[in-house]
C-alpha cells in the first residue's frame, strides 16, 4: 500500500499529545472563557485523532474508532453552539467574559 | 286477631294530638291567646278524651263477645329499643285488666275535661291547662297499655311529669311551686326504687331464667326459677315505687300538697287515675307478686296502717280538699291491702269505684269551691244546701258511697276487700289478718264520721262566713253539673258489676278479671255458707252507721261537743292536727340530713379533694423544675454543640470554594494526578 501516510502511528500520537497539551494550558492559564472554550476545542479534537488513528491501525472492520470520532465532532459542535449561548447570557448581563469577575459561587 | 284491635293506637295518639295543638297554640300565642284560641281549646280537649273513649267503648263491646280465652288485643307499632338482649316494641296491649283502667281515664276523664272547661273558665291559662291535662292523659294511657316494663315507665314518668306541672299550674303563688316540686321529688325517691326493681327483675331473668325479656305477657310464662328472696326483694323495690306514685308511707307526705293544684286535677290526677297507677302496677306484675308471701304481707301493714293513719288526720282537717286529700290516701290504703291480701280483683274494683266516687267528690269540692268564691275552709261555710241543690245532692251520693252506706259502689268494694282480708291467712303472723281488719273496720268508721263531717259542716247549718257572702253562692253551670250528675249515677250503680254471690250477684268483675291476673283464689265458699259473710258486712254497716251518727250528733245537734272533747284532749288534737308532725319529721331528718351531709361534703371537698389536688400540683412543679435543667443544659447544650462544630468546620472549608473557576480546574487536574499516582503505587 502506497500511501502518505506512515506506518507508524507514533507521529500521530504525539501530534494528538501535543494538541492536547495545548488544549489543557490554555484551559488553564487563560482567564478569558472565550479561550477556555477554544482549549476545549482542542482537547476534544485531539481525542478525536487518536480515536482515529488507533482505530486506522488495527485495521478494524468494525470502524467504531471512526464512528467515535464523528461523534465528537457532532458533540463538540453542540457544545460550543451552548457555551457560547451561555458566554453570550453571561456578557450581556455582566458586560464581561472573564473568569474572575464570575465568582459569585464561592463559599 | 279482631278488627278492633288496630285502632288501639288511637286511644293514645288523640290525646296526644290534642296535647299538641294546644300546645302549639299555647306556646304561639301564649298570654296574647284570643277568646278564639280558647274556645279551640275548649273544644278539642274533651273531644279528643272523647274519641280515645269511643274507640276504648268499642275494643270493650268486642271484648264481651269474645270468649275468655281471646280477650287479649295488641297492637305492636314499632320496634322500639332493640339490643343484644333485650328488645322493647312499642306494643299496645287491651285485656280485661288494662280496659277497665282504659274506660276509667278515658271516661271519667272525659267528664273531668268538661267540667274543667266551666271550672276554669277565667283563668288566663287555660290553654295551657288542657295541654298538660291531654298530656296526662296520653302519659296515663301509655303506662296502662303499655306491654313492657320500660313503656309503663315512660308512662309512669311522664305522668309524674304532669303531675308537678298541674300542682304548680299556678306556679306565680311560690307555695304552690313548692308543693309541686314536692311531689316531683317524693315521687322520684319512688321512681328510684322503681329503676332498682326493674333492674333487677331483668338481671334476674337473664340469670336465672336465661330468657331475657321485658313484656308483661311473655314474663308471665317464664318465670318460675327466680329464688324466692330474690324475687322478693324485686317486687319490695317495685312497692316502694308504688308507695311513691300512690302515696302510701312513708312517702305519702306530697299527696295532701298537691291539692294546689286546679280542683279538677285533684279529682283526675289526684284520686282517680295517677295515684292508683301503684296498684295498677302491682295487678300488672301479679305474677310476681302473688309469688312472694313477704311481700305482700308487707303491703297489707304498709296498706292498713296508711288507711288508718290518714283516716285519723281526716277527722281534724278543715280545708275541704286537704280532708278529701287524706281520704283519697286512705282509701289507697285500702286499695293496697286488697291487693296485699293477694285476691287482686277486690283493689282493682275498689280501684274503679273509688274513681268514681273520688272523682265526684273532688268535682263536687270545686263546685262548692267555686260557688263560695275560692274559699276552701269549711268552718267559714255551712248551710250551702238550699243554694247549691244539684252540688248538694251529687256530694250526698259520693259522701254515702265512700262511707260504705249498703247499696253504693263503695260499700261492695270495701267490703270485699275487709272480707278477703280476714279471710285470707298470712303465713309469717297467723293473727295478721284479724288485726288488719279491725284496723280496717276502724278505719271505715273514721272515714264515715270525717266524711259526714264534711258533709254536715258544709251544707248543713248555720252559714258561718261573712256576711253578705251567702247571698253570693251560686250554683255552678251546667257544663261543671252535669259531670257530677253522670258521676254521683256511676258511684251508685259501679258496684254492682263486683256484687259479691253473698248478695245474690255474679262478682262479674272477678270472673272478668281473673283470666289476666295471677292470684289466690278468692274464698267464697267459707265453711257455714254465707253466714259469716253476712256477719262481717253487718259489722260494717253497723260501724259505718255509727260514724255517720256521732258525726250527725256532733256538728248538727251538739256543736259545742268537738271543741270541748279537743280542749281536753288538746295534746292529741294538736298531735293530729298537725298530722303527727310528720313533715316536721322528715323536714328534721332526711331535708336536714342532706343538707348537712352537703356541708360535710363541701369540708371533705375543701380539705381532702382540694389538698390532694394541690399537693399534686406542687409535686408537679418541683418535677418539672428539674426537667427543666436537664432540658436546659444537657439536650440544649448538645444541640448547640452540634451547630458549633459545623460552624467552624464550615469555616475552615469555605475557603477552598472560591468561586474561581480556573481554580477548580487545576483541584480537577490534581486529583486527577492522584488518583493516576495513588493507582499506580497500589
Amino acid at each position: 500500500m502506497t500511501s502518505l501516510l506512515s506506518e507508524n502511528p507514533n507521529s500521530y500520537l504525539i501530534i494528538s499529545v501535543l494538541i492536547f497539551s495545548a488544549g489543557m494550558f490554555t484551559v488553564l492559564t487563560r482567564k478569558n472563557i472565550l479561550a477556555i472554550i477554544m482549549g476545549i476545542e482542542l482537547m476534544l479534537n485531539a481525542s478525536a485523532l487518536n480515536f482515529i488513528t488507533f482505530s486506522f491501525f488495527r485495521k478494524s472492520t468494525l470502524y467504531s474508532g471512526h464512528v467515535f470520532a464523528i461523534l465528537i465532532i457532532v458533540l463538540a459542535a453542540a457544545e460550543a453552539v451552548v457555551a457560547l449561548a451561555i458566554l453570550l447570557a453571561i456578557f450581556q448581563q455582566r458586560k464581561s467574559v472573564m473568569t474572575d469577575d464570575i465568582s459569585d459561587m464561592k463559599g | 286477631m279482631d278488627q278492633v284491635a288496630q285502632y288501639i293506637w288511637i286511644i293514645p295518639a288523640a290525646p296526644l294530638a290534642g296535647f299538641i295543638i294546644n300546645g302549639l297554640i299555647s306556646f304561639s300565642w301564649g298570654a296574647k291567646s284570643s277568646d278564639f284560641h280558647k274556645k279551640v281549646s275548649t273544644i278539642v280537649s274533651p273531644l279528643v278524651i272523647l274519641i280515645s273513649f269511643l274507640v276504648t267503648l268499642a275494643v270493650f263491646i268486642q271484648m264481651v263477645q269474645n270468649p275468655e280465652t281471646n280477650r287479649i288485643f295488641s297492637q305492636n307499632l314499632y320496634s322500639w329499643i332493640k339490643t343484644g338482649f333485650i328488645e322493647a316494641n312499642v306494643n299496645l296491649v287491651l285485656d280485661p285488666l288494662s280496659i277497665i283502667l282504659v274506660l276509667i281515664i278515658t271516661g271519667v276523664g272525659f267528664f273531668i275535661h268538661l267540667y274543667s272547661v266551666g271550672y276554669m273558665d277565667h283563668d288566663r291559662s287555660i290553654i295551657r291547662y288542657f295541654a298538660y291535662l291531654n298530656l296526662f292523659t296520653f302519659a296515663m294511657l301509655i303506662l296502662v297499655l303499655g306491654d313492657n316494663i320500660l313503656l309503663m315507665f315512660v308512662g309512669w314518668e311522664g305522668v309524674g311529669l304532669c303531675s308537678y306541672l298541674l300542682i304548680g299550674f299556678w306556679y306565680q303563688n311560690r307555695n304552690y311551686a313548692i308543693a309541686g316540686m314536692k311531689a316531683f321529688l317524693v315521687n322520684r325517691v319512688g321512681d328510684f326504687a322503681f329503676i332498682i326493681g326493674f333492674f333487677m327483675l331483668f338481671w334476674g331473668i337473664y340469670h336465672y331464667e336465661g330468657v331475657p325479656t321485658i313484656a308483661f305477657s311473655a314474663l308471665k310464662d317464664v318465670m318460675g326459677k327466680m329464688p324466692e328472696w330474690y324475687l322478693t326483694i324485686v317486687t319490695l323495690m317495685f312497692f316502694i315505687g308504688a308507695t311513691g306514685k300512690s302515696a302510701q308511707i312513708p312517702l305519702y307526705i306530697w299527696l295532701p300538697d298537691a291539692m294546689a293544684g286546679p280542683t279538677p286535677v285533684s279529682a283526675l290526677i289526684h284520686a282517680a287515675t295517677m295515684v292508683t297507677a301503684g296498684v295498677y302496677m302491682i295487678a300488672r306484675m301479679s305474677f310476681l307478686f302473688i309469688a312472694t308471701p313477704m311481700t305482700l304481707t308487707v303491703i297489707s301493714i304498709i296498706a292498713a296502717g296508711t288507711a288508718f293513719f290518714a283516716a285519723t288526720i281526716g277527722i281534724v282537717q278543715n280545708d275541704i280538699k286537704k280532708v278529701l286529700a287524706y281520704s283519697t290516701v286512705s282509701q289507697l290504703g285500702y286499695m293496697f291491702l286488697g291487693m296485699g291480701t293477694g285476691v287482686f280483683t277486690t283493689g282493682i274494683f275498689h280501684l274503679m269505684t273509688h274513681a268514681f266516687f273520688k272523682g265526684l267528690l273532688f268535682l263536687g269540692a270545686g263546685s262548692v269551691i267555686l260557688a263560695s268564691h275560692h274559699e276552701q275552709d269549711i268552718l267559714l261555710m255551712g248551710g250551702l244546701r238550699k243554694k247549691i241543690p244539684i252540688t248538694f245532692i251529687t256530694f250526698l251520693i259520693g259522701t254515702l258511697a265512700i262511707a260504705g252506706i249498703p247499696g253504693l259502689s263503695g260499700f261492695f268494694s270495701k267490703d270485699e276487700i275487709l272480707w278477703q282480708t280476714y279471710i285470707t291467712p298470712n303465713v309469717y303472723i297467723p293473727q295478721l289478718p284479724h288485726i288488719l281488719w279491725i284496723i280496717g273496720l276502724a278505719t271505715a268508721g273514721i272515714t264515715s264520721f270525717y266524711m259526714f263531717r264534711l258533709l254536715f259542716l258544709t251544707f248543713f247549718g248555720e252559714f258561718r262566713g261573712d256576711e253578705g257572702a251567702l247571698e253570693e253562692v251560686h250554683e255552678s253551670p251546667f257544663i261543671m253539673t252535669i259531670p257530677l250528675m253522670v258521676l254521683a249515677v256511676l258511684s251508685i250503680f259501679g258496684g254492682y258489676i263486683g256484687m259479691p254471690e253473698a248478695l245474690g250477684g255474679s262478682n262479674h268483675l272477678h270472673h272478668w278479671l281473673s283470666p289476666v291476673l295471677s292470684m289466690k283464689e278468692a274464698v267464697e265458699e267459707h265453711g257455714a255458707g254465707h253466714f259469716q259473710e253476712y256477719l262481717f258486712m253487718g259489722f260494717s254497716i253497723l260501724v259505718s252507721l255509727s260514724g255517720a251518727a256521732l258525726a250527725y250528733i256532733f256538728y248538727i245537734l251538739k256543736p259545742s261537743i268537738p271543741k270541748s272533747i279537743g280542749s281536753k284532749i288538746s295534746g292529741l288534737h294538736q298531735l293530729v292536727f298537725n298530722k303527727y308532725y310528720i313533715d316536721e319529721l322528715y323536714h328534721a331528718t332526711f331535708i336536714k340530713g342532706t343538707l348537712g351531709l352537703r356541708m360535710l361534703l363541701n369540708k371533705f371537698d375543701q380539705k381532702i379533694i382540694d389538698a390532694f389536688v394541690n399537693f399534686v400540683a406542687v409535686i408537679v412543679k418541683a418535677v418539672s423544675r428539674v426537667h427543666g435543667f436537664f432540658d436546659r443544659v444537657v439536650v440544649d447544650g448538645l444541640v448547640n454543640f452540634v451547630a458549633a462544630f459545623t460552624q467552624y468546620y464550615s469555616s475552615v472549608m469555605q475557603t477552598w470554594q472560591s468561586g474561581m473557576l480556573n481554580r477548580y480546574l487545576y483541584y480537577i487536574l490534581g486529583s486527577f494526578i492522584m488518583a493516576y499516582v495513588i493507582l499506580r503505587i497500589i
